[in-house]
């Protein structure tokens, strides 16, 4: 009886400890087919202040879509906190949708997997070919040599916001060109009672953004030529321990930011309450926040001395979003359409307009809708001196690795601690660990 | 017991049944029902757990990262290579894990500790009638009631620093600390996370010690108070010997959950737990989903559920040893 029940209990056990863990799937080697030829799945990413936003943004496209070509795409919004583990869930499974977007930086380690479509050339054949798309865009959109695994969609570029009220309360004439006079017109704005600049300290991505900008200016890479992490090297040491010590040591970021993780500091922005950001593409998150247009002013990233431009004057990444297709889709031909209207000119116009990013299509870009002040920053930011993450097959665990080392560092410096060459170092060793030994 | 009790008369019956042919094969039936019956469940228990379990145990031999998981049949076979990594202490990997499991089975210890004394507490002093009891009651039970992530994501905003309830209390109402501290970032998280987990787990500890008070005789007490035993002593000497069973089953089970709680941590800290609220689920899950690093994810799953299972097989087998005893 008693070994009945702890058997009973050990099998309970066992149950209870792998149902966390143990993550099932099955072996898909299938490729794609056009079996299902009327419908499509498609997964889009969170581009507006909401998913609602952006069903209504997208909803009477696709139905265009379905009028023109007798398609209908089902459409799941899919949120950033997500949308990679979807994606990788789909991989493994082989059940995923047709079509799909992902973040461009993750292009090289997507296409790593195989679970993307290449877009060789007969295939860019079927939507217009590779030269109406803007180099910039291309160059994320996997590793160099390789067939592209996904093509641009939307374009982004980091810029610094500004409240203009706050800056002419604070006396301050112009935004800061330099890093060194953010921090001097930080002083004037901390005088005022505001808060200087946002930042999401817990937030891996953003982290990884801006440290990637600060390594460029520091004329440092995260990985060396042949493609090997190189965290450890002292100019990225030296750039990671910049951009902390912007709330470390010059205390223009709050150290309440450094819990931030969920768009706060985009927030407090817009209830302005603090007088900088540095975002990518933020019009429209402003917008529904309530922001007018008029009440702030858009720059370029600020650099550590001079102007932007390439190498270490780079003051951007090369943000952006790549639609995809999935290799098991089961309408591989309705995908083609799909990708082929969602980077037409005209759609190309109509959602970048909506999102208020820039498109990656050179004729769309022509469009005089996309010349006010605020985009022409963003278009040249991208033109000149915006700069591409590695596209490496590692790229999406060092996005995690040394995103979670500069989150670690930031609750050093909010705690009080002091942030150090050598803190920044062993956090920078452990991420280094971590990574795939390949 | 109660299974003991159904046995009973099958064994009984079944030796003088089988020596006439007619009903041998009523035997037959009579034997194969019950297997007839647990079919379907056995069925189900082999696919929704043991299936997925083995798949599991064979990944961790597997290398299995980014370039083989559309197709991970023909990821290359690691031997024990997933399970040396894991277990390397003196290698980075190993010495994060190592780390993760004092901080986990530190967290389970406290959690498991309070959510027991808070829970047995509480049902004792439920036990009285007044009024209002059974407004209580309910109270009590509500964090068990709600969903995980809607309670969790509350405690999220009221751990916030700048705007958060806990500091707004703490800091500015009771000036207990010098400054708002961080709850979510930090060293602070794990107190966080054990005050969620206490507060999530309790109500479980209370409704099942409810219930067992419930059996405990009342003549008992009354003897004991004309003996002239005190309140703490009839807890003591009655409430808690007579708990015993009750307790066995709801420490291990209050453990399994604890040790294993993946939710709680996940909503309170996202993908990149603080180190000092590392918890094992969580770091599997990042060890796997994070690097893409199926096989070893896989490798620390089975060296967990092996944990697991001896913490499991030692206390079965202390417990019933002394109940044993006990009984005789």
């Amino acid at each position: 009886m008693r070994s009945i029940r702890a058997a009973a209990v050990g099998a309970v056990t066992m149950s209870l400890a792998l149902a966390a863990t143990a993550c099932g799937g099955g072996s898909s080697s299938g490729s794609g087919s056009n079996d299902s030829p009327k419908t499509l799945t498609y997964w889009a990413s969170n581009q507006g202040a909401s998913i609602s936003v952006d069903k209504k943004v997208l909803q009477p496209e696709l139905d265009k879509f379905e009028r023109r070509t007798g398609i209908k795409v089902k459409l799941e919004v899919v949120p950033w906190s997500d949308l990679l583990n979807r994606i990788l869930t789909a991989t493994t499974s082989g059940q995923g949708p047709d079509v799909l977007n992902i973040g461009n930086t993750w292009s090289a380690s997507l296409q790593a997997t195989g679970a993307l479509q290449p877009w060789d050339a007969k295939n860019f054949g079927k939507i217009g070919g590779r030269d109406r798309f803007v180099d910039s865009a291309l160059g994320s959109t996997g590793a160099e040599g390789k067939d592209p695994a996904a093509v641009p969609l939307y374009s982004m570029a980091y810029a610094l916001y500004y409240n203009k009220k706050i800056f002419a309360d604070a006396g301050i004439g112009k935004p800061p060109a330099t890093w060194d006079e953010l921090v001097a017109d930080g002083r004037k704005i901390k005088a005022k009672g505001k808060s200087v600049l946002g930042a999401e300290g817990a937030n891996v991505s953003e982290n990884i953004h801006h440290v990637f900008v600060f390594a460029k200016q520091h004329g440092a890479d995260f990985f060396t030529a042949d493609g090997k992490p190189d965290f450890t090297n002292p100019k990225v040491v030296e750039a990671i321990k910049a951009y902390v010590d912007l709330m470390a040591k010059d205390k223009v970021i709050p150290t309440g930011d450094a819990e931030y993780a969920q768009n706060q500091s985009v927030s407090d922005f817009a209830k302005g309450k603090q007088a900088m950001l540095l975002w990518q593409t933020a019009a429209s998150n402003l917008k529904s926040q309530g922001m007018s247009e008029d009440d702030y002013g858009v720059a370029p990233v600020p650099v550590r001395s001079g102007t932007p431009g390439t190498g270490a004057q780079t003051n951007s990444m090369v943000a952006g979003i790549n639609i995809a297709v999935f290799r098991n889709s089961h309408n591989l031909d309705g995908a083609a359409k799909f990708v082929k209207f969602m980077t037409s000119d005209e759609e190309q116009k109509i959602l970048n307009k909506a999102y208020t990013t820039i498109p990656p299509v050179k004729a769309a870009l022509q469009d005089p809708a996309f010349s006010d002040p605020a985009t022409v920053v963003l278009k040249q930011t991208l033109a000149t001196s915006a700069a591409a993450l590695p596209q490496v097959a590692a790229e999406s665990q060092f996005e995690t690795a040394v995103g979670t080392a500069v989150k670690e560092l930031f609750a050093d410096a909010a705690a009080g601690r002091a942030v150090t060459t050598d803190s920044v170092k062993a956090e920078l060793e452990k991420a280094q660990q971590q990574m795939p030994a390949a | 017991m109660t299974t003991t009790a159904l046995k009973e008369p099958v064994r009984e019956t079944s030796p003088g049944a089988a020596r006439e042919p007619r009903p041998r094969t009523g035997r037959i039936r009579r034997i194969g029902l019950p297997y007839l019956l647990l079919l379907p469940a056995l069925l189900l228990e082999l696919l929704v757990h043991l299936v997925p379990m083995v798949i599991g145990i064979v990944m961790s031999f597997k290398e299995l990262t980014q370039f083989y998981i559309r197709d991970w049949g023909t990821a290359p076979w690691s031997g024990l290579g997933n399970y040396k990594v894991s277990v390397d202490f003196d290698a980075p990997v190993g010495e994060a894990l190592l780390h993760s499991f004092f901080v986990t089975v530190g967290f389970t210890l406290l959690s498991v500790a309070l959510c027991w004394l808070i829970g047995t507490a509480a049902a004792i002093y439920m036990q009285d009638t007044f009024r209002g009891r059974g407004l209580l009651r309910a109270l009590f039970l509500v964090p068990y009631a709600l969903p995980v992530y809607t309670a969790v994501i509350t405690w999220v905003f009221m751990f916030q620093h700048d705007n958060g309830l806990v500091n707004h209390v703490l800091h500015d109402q009771l000036h207990l600390t010098d400054r708002p501290s961080f709850w979510l970032i930090g060293d602070n998280s794990f107190y966080a996370l054990l005050t969620v987990s206490v507060w999530k787990g309790w109500p479980f500890a209370f409704l099942i010690v409810m219930a067992g008070l419930q059996n405990i005789p009342k003549e008992l007490y009354e003897a004991a108070a004309l003996d002239g035993a005190g309140i703490w002593q009839q807890v003591r000497r009655i409430t808690l010997p007579s708990l015993r069973p009750v307790n066995q089953v709801l420490v291990l089970v209050l453990f399994l959950w604890t040790f294993n709680d993946f939710n709680t941590p996940y909503v309170l800290f996202g993908k990149a737990a603080p180190e000092s609220a590392d918890l094992i689920s969580v770091h599997i899950y990042q060890a796997s989903f994070v690097t893409w690093n199926f096989g070893t994810g896989s490798a620390m799953s089975v060296l967990l559920l092996l944990f697991l299972l001896v913490v499991t097989g030692v206390y079965l087998l202390f417990t019933s040893r002394g109940r044993r005893a006990a009984d005789a």
